[in-house]
């Protein structure tokens, strides 16, 4: 073939470098068939990663031709450069233009298709009036190609699409003869429906009909679009979702195992709809087939598929339960496969086929990959667990594992015995002389840990119990942690059980070694608890020691169901490989902001790296390597000076003592103080501009936001506020006696929070009289490590109560300010660094109202509210701060234009950006 | 709403460098197929992982042929399965333009590789995959704007029908002297037999492949022997047991059908009809595991005899009709890594130990129905003072074709051609039965 030997040439000759000029020579011949060799000889070195930019305008001169082959590899070569040159660019708009005009189909969407691949302003307003055209072309191939460039355009343009009213011509596509116009149709309304977060393409039943009727047609990819997009709709009754999964069924049978996973998330969404139980249960069976056929597919594929029925029978166990040999392992299939055909396995477990079951787990035991056989083990202890009429046969088929010997696998054995022993206590001990006779291969620490507490929960069953233990004991202080804690818990059972001489030598050697020698703060606590137990009432020791234990339960549907619900409604994407909703691993951007973002950079980009910050050049190419990226806010944060984080380790509660000290902390770093903290009352250049460094007002403070009215709170009337001083946070209360009595006894409590914020002691409020008020200030601790875990909410819970009136409760909004730390300034360098490691997923965005101010002004604000400026960069100015859970918060603001500043947040934790960003509008308006 | 697209495709040689890319999307980084070769292929913890994989934002899709990785990124929650798909059925096509799909192939054909990627997804949309389709506009010779202009518009209108409507697998105007049609029932046995010889677990995945070299628009109809798939309509599956003289009925798990079959027309009248793609193409795929005939029946026999000696016992019977022969069955028995050398006593055939994959590999060139071979081998292994790790046996391996034979007793009984020319064609109906995993357990 002459091409193939034309291709090896292209390569050939380019590897040669310097040949730019040359090239630029060659262009210019009149010889059409030559030129067309050139512009391949471009292609090529641009294939190869050699940077072919310069030949810009020789190559677009190449664009009017009639041959489609040279046609295609200009356009390529705009597609890929475009960017660089956008004025360049414009050279080529009216060959787009002509050829969007051609009499060949192929020709005018070639030219759609290229234009709106090429984001470019100039060219994007360009586009318009083809597309317009194209849209209504009377060849279905074009019409399809322009139906997808409406989402290109959307992608670059939102505003142009909604001005020139592309949206409703592509609703009207729907309803358009040929099925795959309606297939690409549909994709590109669902992916502007979920750009755009507006509800842009809502599905009425009549859609729906059309929808399905196109469904029938066309091809396997357009099928998948369409199915896709059903999942959003809902029915109106039982009947409605009956037909739409009688059309769908066929799909089922499909080749292609995307359709096929699409057509069943349709039908399994549509079946919640349905209430007939005739039509629920034949159907349900119909699924079974066509799952297990997505088994028999490339290895890649079945995983994916396997993932999903890992899903599916967690909700609807039944379809496959009389399936299970098709999950039976094959030798040769790749690990990732035979881990996912294991734990569909598990989950299809039940008193019937656990006989068939256990001897497979039996024989994957026995193979070579050591996870694998792990797993294999595991899933037997599950079984026993749930199923228990199986739990002896489990038994029986672990013991002989165990008389395999090898290493790992008894190991992992004695692991799960020990969770048969807690779900059936004092059941199968008989079990524990073989389990004895296989110490000497336990050196894990869950194994080894495992059979400590087997030996300590059955002291008084094993002869030699003390004995066993001190073989363990022998090396207690080399051993891990839990396996500390165990032996010391064991040993303990033993003396309770035996309290003879040996067990007392024992106990006396653990506790002092657990007291003593080691620096573990769980083992010394839990071995001065045992201690003074035992030495105050023994009695009292065994009730609590050897006390019942509440028995395990089964975990094998593990996910809850409204996670089951959100990953159904996902099957057959990532998410339902993952098992994670996407919003945790998709970067959520809305349009304004992304366009935004897009306009943001766009100069950086141009710079092409000549750009004054080189750092942020960087930052348009996302994920630059992954394992740093996840860790890098948090490294950082780490190597901060030390001062710093001196400070934020002292205990919060001395923080007041400790001013002297702190201030001698940020004076370390005189390069990010503010300059503009002036009206500091202690005359301290320390703790920024914080407003809470402003305490002597506070007294004459006028009035606290009210936080629970006269009527709801039963006549009494709460205002308050959370305030920081001096890193130390307090809550501003003030109460007002609107009863007839007098109130006495306040008591406060707050509900767990997002900030792990309790009161760091009493509300000490005297009696109030009616009609008067009080006021006072309660000290706040901050625990982060008590906070409620992600993500995290701006709302505190509190609950008050007086004598008179009972309890009372109210909800109050974090103030971040209160929970921002006065050490949060940063060295330039360092924060830059930081800011640009950061990932984009870890960014937030938005324009906000500078509230008239200049950016100086702005930034003034925002260090009254616990930020502190770091610097500024190309952008605008840069301010840090750390909240008291150790997240950073780093604010970037733009200059303001027409009254409003772009706002960019980044913080390691996701879920503050929005509270984040509400802060800083606050404090800008 | 998921959004069905991806971001970029590259194709990696061995070590992960991009030999080609073509970004759909300007949402990701350059540097990802770096990020991919420095994060997932060069991490060891990353080895027999599955091929799906989340970094940061980003998702990594990846499937490798040969010496090739072709990886599809986007940072969507995309429908992984499509994805996953739209690889293989890429390489399939590739193949089919090249002749085979490899490091040299893609970049020997760059300008072609191009103008695919560009045709076959728009803005990570997949538009279309098909062959034959794709041949008839995207060829390797460069077409002039002029060659459609002087066939007139309506053979490029015609042209794009085919591109995007609903018989997208066959264009019009194709012409055959000689028209013929070839009909190949192929099955693959998946048996896993326990050390008692009792089956375990057993299916069957057919397949029918139809080679078409007919004229026009043909419509083809395939009559199988009754088939019980569809046997929720209680009157059909009483007609069948009435129609039993005519071919065992078989009952089939599920099937699944090419794209060109009517799924309406096959639910409702139980038929297969169709209009061909031209060429070869695999008509419909469908899986048994009721009434299943067993081709081979295997009982191993293997011995420790004492630290250095192995005695292996192996006896195959054919449980087909005599008139039936297997062609190249292949016994293969592993043994330990440390085996030296091995003796055999055969009843038939060639025995002989690789050392490459530590096999013993049995091969009867034909082994007729109703049959019985032996195979005893003494394995000897080599000496050593340590105490060896014990050694996990894997399943012996059995590898034949058997022509003529199903072994879910599918037949077809008959298949017709309608054209609107009225031509005769010639038609050819063989079977085939393979093994696929045949594997009996030793232990």
């Amino acid at each position: 073939m002459s091409s193939s030997k034309d291709g090896k040439r292209f390569f050939n000759t380019t590897a040669k470098k310097g040949e730019i000029h040359e090239l630029k020579q060659e262009l210019k011949t009149p010889d059409k068939a030559k030129k067309k060799d050139v512009v391949k000889k471009v292609i090529a070195a641009m294939t190869v990663g050699y940077d072919v930019a310069p030949l810009f305008p020789d190559v677009v001169n190449c664009m009017q031709t009639d041959d489609m082959e040279l046609k295609k590899l200009v356009y390529l070569y705009l597609i890929n450069y475009a960017k660089t040159q956008p004025d360049l660019t414009l050279m080529a708009v009216n060959t787009f233009v002509k050829d969007s005009l051609d009499p060949s189909p192929l020709i005018r969407a070639l030219a759609v298709r290229t234009m709106g691949c090429i984001r470019v302003d100039k060219i994007t307003e360009y586009l318009c009036d083809p597309l317009d055209r194209c849209l209504k072309d009377s060849d279905p191939y074009v019409r399809k190609t322009s139906a997808v460039c409406v989402a290109k355009l959307y992608d670059i343009s939102p505003e142009l699409v909604e001005e020139r009213g592309f949206l409703d011509n592509l609703k009207d596509m729907i309803s358009d003869a040929n099925p795959m116009v309606v297939a690409n149709s549909v994709a590109a309304l669902s992916e502007i429906h979920s750009m755009s977060g507006k509800p842009v393409f809502e599905l009425t039943s009549q859609t729906v009909m059309k929808l399905l009727a196109a469904l029938n047609e066309c091809t396997e990819w357009g099928q998948v679009f369409i199915l896709d997009s059903l999942v959003d709709y809902s029915p109106k009754d039982s009947k409605d979702a009956e037909s739409v999964i009688e059309r769908i069924i066929p799909r089922l049978q499909h080749a292609n195992c995307a359709v096929v996973l699409s057509a069943l998330k349709v039908i399994l969404k549509f079946l919640r709809f349905v209430s007939d139980e005739d039509f629920k249960g034949p159907m349900v069976k119909k699924l079974a087939a066509p799952l297990v056929t997505l088994l028999n597919t490339e290895p890649q594929v079945q995983y994916v598929a396997l993932r999903n029925i890992n899903i599916i029978i967690q909700r609807h166990k039944e379809i496959l339960q009389n399936n299970i040999k098709v999950f039976f392992c094959k030798y040769n299939d790749p690990i990732y496969v035979k881990m996912e055909k294991l734990e569909a396995l598990i989950k299809l477990a039940n008193a019937e086929n656990i006989d068939q079951l256990l001897l497979e787990f039996k024989e994957y035991s026995t193979e070579i990959d050591v996870d694998f056989v792990r797993k294999s083990v595991r899933a037997i202890g599950r079984c026993a667990v749930s199923i228990a009429e199986s739990a002896q046969k489990c038994i029986d088929v672990l013991l002989g594992l165990i008389e395999t010997r090898v290493n790992y696998v008894v190991q992992e054995a004695v692991i799960v015995i020990k969770d048969i022993f807690r779900k059936y206590p004092n059941k199968y001990e008989s079990i524990i002389s073989t389990l004895c006779e296989n110490l000497d291969t336990l050196d894990e620490p869950e194994a080894k840990a495992s059979m400590v507490w087997i030996i300590g929960e059955y002291a008084d069953r094993i002869d030699n119990a003390d004995e066993l233990l001190e073989t363990f004991l022998e090396t207690f202080p080399e051993e891990t942690s839990p396996v500390q804690l165990q032996l010391l818990t064991a040993t303990v059972k033993l003396f309770l059980k035996k309290p003879t001489e040996k067990p007392q030598e024992m106990i006396q050697l653990v506790l002092s070694n657990a007291t003593q020698e080691t620096d573990n703060p769980d083992l010394r606590d839990r071995a001065y608890i045992y201690w003074r137990l035992l030495s105050t009432d023994p009695e009292a020791a065994k009730d609590v020691i050897l006390s019942e234990k509440p028995v395990i339960a089964d975990d094998t549907a593990s996910l809850d169901p409204e996670m089951l619900d959100g990953l159904l409604a996902n099957i057959g994407t990532l998410a339902s490989v993952y098992q994670k909703l996407p919003d945790t691993f998709v970067a959520r951007v809305r349009p304004a902001v992304q366009l935004a973002a897009g306009d943001f950079q766009a100069p950086t980009l141009d710079d092409g790296g000549a750009g004054q910050d080189p750092a942020r050049a960087e930052q348009s190419a996302p994920v630059p390597d992954m394992p740093d990226l996840l860790g890098g806010l948090g490294d950082l944060e780490v190597s901060a000076p030390a001062p710093a984080a001196a400070a934020a380790a002292a205990p919060v509660d001395l923080m007041g003592d400790l001013l002297s000290l702190d201030v001698g902390g940020p004076a370390a770093q005189p390069a990010a103080q503010p300059p503009a903290g002036g009206s500091d009352p202690f005359g301290l250049d320390s703790l920024g501009g914080a407003p809470a460094a402003a305490p002597a007002v506070a007294t004459q403070e006028p009035s606290l936001p009210v936080l629970l009215t006269v009527e709801k709170g039963k006549g009494l009337e709460v205002s308050g506020r959370l305030e920081r001083r001096q890193g130390q946070v307090s809550y501003e209360l003030s109460f007002r006696n609107a009863t007839q009595q007098p109130l006495d006894g306040l008591m406060i409590q707050f509900n767990k929070n997002s900030f792990g914020l309790a009161p760091a002691g009493a509300l000490q409020v005297p009696p109030i009289a009616p009609g008067a008020s009080q006021r006072t200030s309660l000290p706040m601790s901050v625990d982060p490590q008590a906070a409620t875990p992600a993500p995290a909410k701006p709302v505190l819970q509190v609950a008050i109560k007086c004598n008179q009136l009972g309890v009372l409760y109210l909800a109050d909004s974090v103030n971040l300010a209160a929970v921002l730390m006065e050490d949060g300034a940063m060295q330039y360098a360092q924060f830059q660094q930081v800011w640009v490691k950061a990932p984009a997923a870890n960014t937030q965005q938005q324009q906000l109202s500078s509230g008239g101010k200049t950016l100086e002004g702005c930034v003034q604000s925002l260090q009254g509210s616990g930020l502190f400026a770091s610097g500024s960069g190309a952008f605008g100015a840069h301010l840090s701060g750390k909240f008291t859970l150790g997240a950073l918060a780093l604010v970037e603001v733009s200059a303001p234009q027409n009254g409003l500043v772009q706002v960019t947040c980044k913080s390691q934790r996701v879920d503050l950006l929005p509270l984040l960003m509400a802060h800083v509008g606050k404090a800008l308006a | 709403m998921a959004v069905p697209a991806l971001d970029a495709l590259y194709f990696l040689d061995a070590r992960g460098n991009v030999i080609m890319s073509r970004t759909y999307r300007e949402d990701i980084g350059r540097d990802m197929a770096e990020v991919f070769k420095k994060s997932i292929l060069e991490n060891p913890q990353s080895e027999g992982t599955a091929p799906v994989k989340n970094l940061g934002s980003c998702n990594f899709l990846y499937i490798k042929y040969g010496n090739v990785y072709v990886l599809a990124i986007t940072n969507k929650n995309a429908h992984a399965a499509m994805c996953l798909n739209f690889i293989t059925e890429m390489a399939r096509l590739m193949r089919g333009y090249f002749g085979s799909f490899n490091e040299d192939a893609i970049r020997n054909n760059f300008v072609l590789v191009y103008e695919l990627l560009d045709e076959i997804m728009d803005f990570g949309y997949p538009q279309i995959l098909n062959e034959q389709v794709l041949k008839s506009y995207i060829t390797q010779k460069g077409t002039k704007v002029g060659d459609s202009g002087a066939s007139g518009p309506s053979a490029s209108s015609v042209n794009m029908m085919a591109v995007t409507g609903a018989v997208a697998h066959r264009r019009e105007g194709i012409k055959y002297k000689k028209n013929e049609v070839y009909l190949d029932v192929i099955e693959d046995v998946n048996v896993l037999i326990g050390q008692q010889g009792s089956v375990l677990k057993a299916d069957v995945q057919g397949g029918i492949v139809v080679k078409s070299y007919l004229s026009g628009m043909p419509s083809l109809k395939i009559g199988l022997n009754e088939t019980s798939f569809l046997q929720n309509d209680s009157t059909t599956s009483k007609q069948v047991e009435k129609l039993a003289g005519r071919g065992r009925k078989i009952d089939l798990d599920d099937v699944v059908f090419h794209q060109c079959v009517n799924l309406t027309k096959f639910k409702s009248d139980n038929m297969v009809t169709f209009t061909p793609p031209d060429g070869e193409f695999q008509l419909m795929k469908y899986r048994a595991t009721e009434n299943l005939h067993i081709p081979f029946k295997v009982i191993p026999n293997i011995k420790d005899m004492g630290r250095s000696r192995i005695e292996v016992r192996v006896n195959v019977k054919s449980l087909y009709a005599p008139r039936l022969t297997a062609m190249r069955l292949l016994v293969k028995i592993p043994v330990p890594k440390y085996t030296a050398k091995a003796r055999f006593e055969l009843t038939g055939g060639k025995c002989k130990y690789d050392s490459a994959t530590n096999m013993l590999v049995w091969k009867l060139k034909r082994f007729p129905g109703q049959e019985n071979a032996t195979l005893f081998a003494d394995v000897e292994l080599v000496s050593t003072l340590k105490e060896r790790k014990p050694w996990a046996q894997p399943p012996i391996q059995l590898d034949f074709n058997i022509p003529m034979y199903t072994s879910s007793g599918m037949q077809v009984l008959y298949l017709k051609v309608w054209e609107k020319s009225g031509y005769d064609t010639t038609k050819w109906v063989r079977k085939l039965t393979k093994a696929g995993d045949f594997s009996v357990r030793c232990r």
